[in-house]
């Protein structure tokens, strides 16, 4: 029995569209199981090559198409030291190896160079060696994260298989106050659904706060999809998408049916409704992203810290962010403000806009376009010390010793905490 | 039917936990000793091969660094036990012949008990069955296998005979 006759009519979501594209069929059903053709693989100095060439090595095998491959190189570099040189070593011999066309080294963290880049367009299915991944969703590109064994069997094969997800469709109303931002309903939404709550489904962001948002702010609800729990976190391709991805080079072949990908209207998608314009900026306290509450509800306490960083909160719209509240005042006395830019062209571009000027006039130290103390591989933070930073996950022991105490915001938030010494309202301060 | 021990943790145990950050620059003989030390600290040096552990729900949540899992392997751990897992680690588990079992009722099994994991499921000392989850053959043979490497030599090796 075959239902390719009634595909065409039956409504399908756009998780389901595009691995439908991806395993060369007319029409999935949530719960099978399929293979899928890759489009692109992506990972980095820590995932990648020195974890997949003794496995291929090991195996005789080559990679099954270097042009479908992305090397960045963003966790371990600047090297700090022996171990951190070789690892970065080993992925820039492999890069020569095997002749990848595509390595980008040390310019900004993958997540944020991808799209940059002109890698991503809505349709392709695509895999990253770092848990992240789902930030490309904010393309309509069905991209998610996977180990670096996993990773050896889709550059070996070209395929990888998956589990038709269900949806489930996050629609925000309304619009966000001045000052209140992707980050806020991302910490909202994981604090509703829990850490785990996306049950590795598909989630998709749609109404019309979402779809008012620029790509950098869409790209922190998919890149937060995986605190979520969730597979994938999508928004569909709309205009908005293409002006980004016409800027850095893709063409208009590529997107031509860019518009085709979205839900169709009567798809099977479990709806939840929120409303924008209620959202309070949020903050997640010790050591959980689902520990989020108010920001109303953290005004006690104070800072050592503040970090602006990582592919979640160091893009250009987040510097951007953080320099109109901080334009013209310098952080609070004691106050250590931190600034990481999620890559080296947004930082150029903060540069030309006067942003990186104002963030350092403020007091910012401003650090490499790398992982940093987000992937606590590196230098982080000190015994005790209490921290609000943009980035994605403050588990206990992750970004330094476990007494080290993370809150977790927006950028508009952690550089508003900065001017104060304590968790701030941004609002007060606009 | 041998037993296997229990060692029993919370929920959400991350990646973090499983697999420290600090460590993750060496190989994983050097990680392994500091698994789950930040919640379980006597479990790298007191684990024995075969021993299961059960956690709550979300076990594994947070990086997609397989040396979360790969340290189990390395420890010998034989399986986890959970309500629920993080997607991302329980497609690493498999890749890396790391037996993982859904188990609603994962509550209901103590530190220290001695369990019998049978096909459908895990069966206390004193013979109360909890079941789990049924797991998908073409996983089961990624076990079998002791994980996604040997699959791909093994095809490898078909292809090269045919």
């Amino acid at each position: 029995m075959t239902h390719a006759s009634s595909s065409a009519e039956l409504p399908q979501t756009l998780a389901q569209k595009l691995i439908a594209r991806a395993a060369g069929l007319p029409h999935v059903s949530v719960g099978e199981v399929v293979t899928c053709q890759v489009d692109l693989a992506m990972f980095h100095d820590s995932s990648g090559p020195r974890r997949l060439k003794p496995m291929l090595d090991d195996l005789g095998a080559q990679i099954w198409d270097p042009s479908k491959v992305v090397l960045v190189m963003d966790h371990y570099v600047p090297a700090q030291d022996a171990d951190s040189r070789r690892i970065v070593q080993i992925a820039r011999d492999a890069a020569r190896e095997w002749r990848l066309p595509n390595v980008i080294d040390s310019e900004g963290i993958c997540h944020v160079v991808l799209p940059e880049r002109g890698h991503l367009h809505p349709g392709m299915m695509c895999v990253g060696g770092d848990s992240h991944s789902p930030t490309g969703g904010a393309f309509g590109t069905y991209m998610f994260g996977i180990g670096a064994t996993e990773m050896l069997g889709v550059v070996v094969t070209g395929e990888i298989w998956l589990q038709v997800p269900r949806t489930l469709r996050m629609q925000w109303a309304g619009q966000l106050a001045r000052g209140v931002c992707a980050k806020d309903m991302m910490l909202f939404m994981i604090a509703r659904f829990g850490m785990n709550g996306g049950q590795y489904q598909a989630v998709e962001f749609a109404g019309e706060a979402v779809m008012a948002l620029g790509m950098q702010e869409r790209m922190t609800l998919s890149n937060m999809s995986a605190e979520m729990g969730a597979q994938a976190g999508l928004v569909a391709a709309d205009d908005i998408t293409c002006e980004y991805l016409r800027a850095v080079g893709v063409s208009e072949d590529a997107l031509r049916k860019a518009h085709d990908w979205h839900s169709d209207p009567g798809a099977d998608c479990e709806d939840f409704q929120f409303d924008a314009a209620g959202l309070s900026p949020q903050v997640a306290a010790p050591h959980s992203p689902a520990n989020t509450r108010a920001v109303g509800d953290y005004a006690d306490v104070t800072l050592d810290v503040a970090f602006i960083g990582a592919c979640t909160g160091a893009k250009l719209e987040d510097l951007r962010a953080a320099a109109q509240v901080l334009r013209g005042h310098r952080v609070a006395q004691g106050v250590r403000l931190l600034v990481a830019p999620a890559s080296a062209r947004d930082q150029a571009q903060a540069e030309r806009e006067g942003v990186m000027q104002v963030l350092r006039d403020a007091g910012a130290q401003v650090l490499p376009n790398s992982c940093g103390a987000c992937a606590g591989y590196g230098a982080t933070f000190e015994e005790g010390a209490r921290v609000i930073s943009s980035t994605a996950r403050n588990f206990k022991g992750r970004m330094g010793p476990a007494s080290v105490q993370v809150y977790l915001a927006s950028p508009w938030t952690v550089a508003a905490s900065a001017l104060r010494g304590r968790i701030s309202d941004v609002r007060e301060l606009l | 039917m041998t037993t296997s021990r229990v060692w029993k943790l919370g929920a959400d145990v991350d990646t973090d936990a499983l697999a420290p950050g600090v460590y993750m620059k060496n190989g994983i003989d050097v990680i392994a000793p500091h698994c789950l030390e930040a919640v379980r600290p006597d479990f790298a040096d007191g684990v024995r091969a075969g021993d299961v552990l059960v956690a709550g729900p979300n076990f594994g949540i947070g990086s997609s660094r397989e040396q979360a899992a790969g340290v189990l392997v390395h420890l010998g751990v034989r399986a986890v036990i959970a309500p629920s897992f993080s997607g991302l680690f329980f497609r690493n588990a498999f890749n890396l012949g790391l037996l993982l079992l859904t188990c609603p009722e994962a509550e209901r099994l103590q530190d220290g008990d001695a369990v019998t994991l049978l096909p459908v499921g895990v069966q206390r000392g004193d013979g109360i069955l909890l079941a789990c989850q049924p797991i998908p053959d073409f996983l089961m043979n990624m076990i079998h296998a002791g994980g996604l490497m040997n699959v791909l030599k093994q095809r490898s090796q078909g292809k090269s005979h045919a």
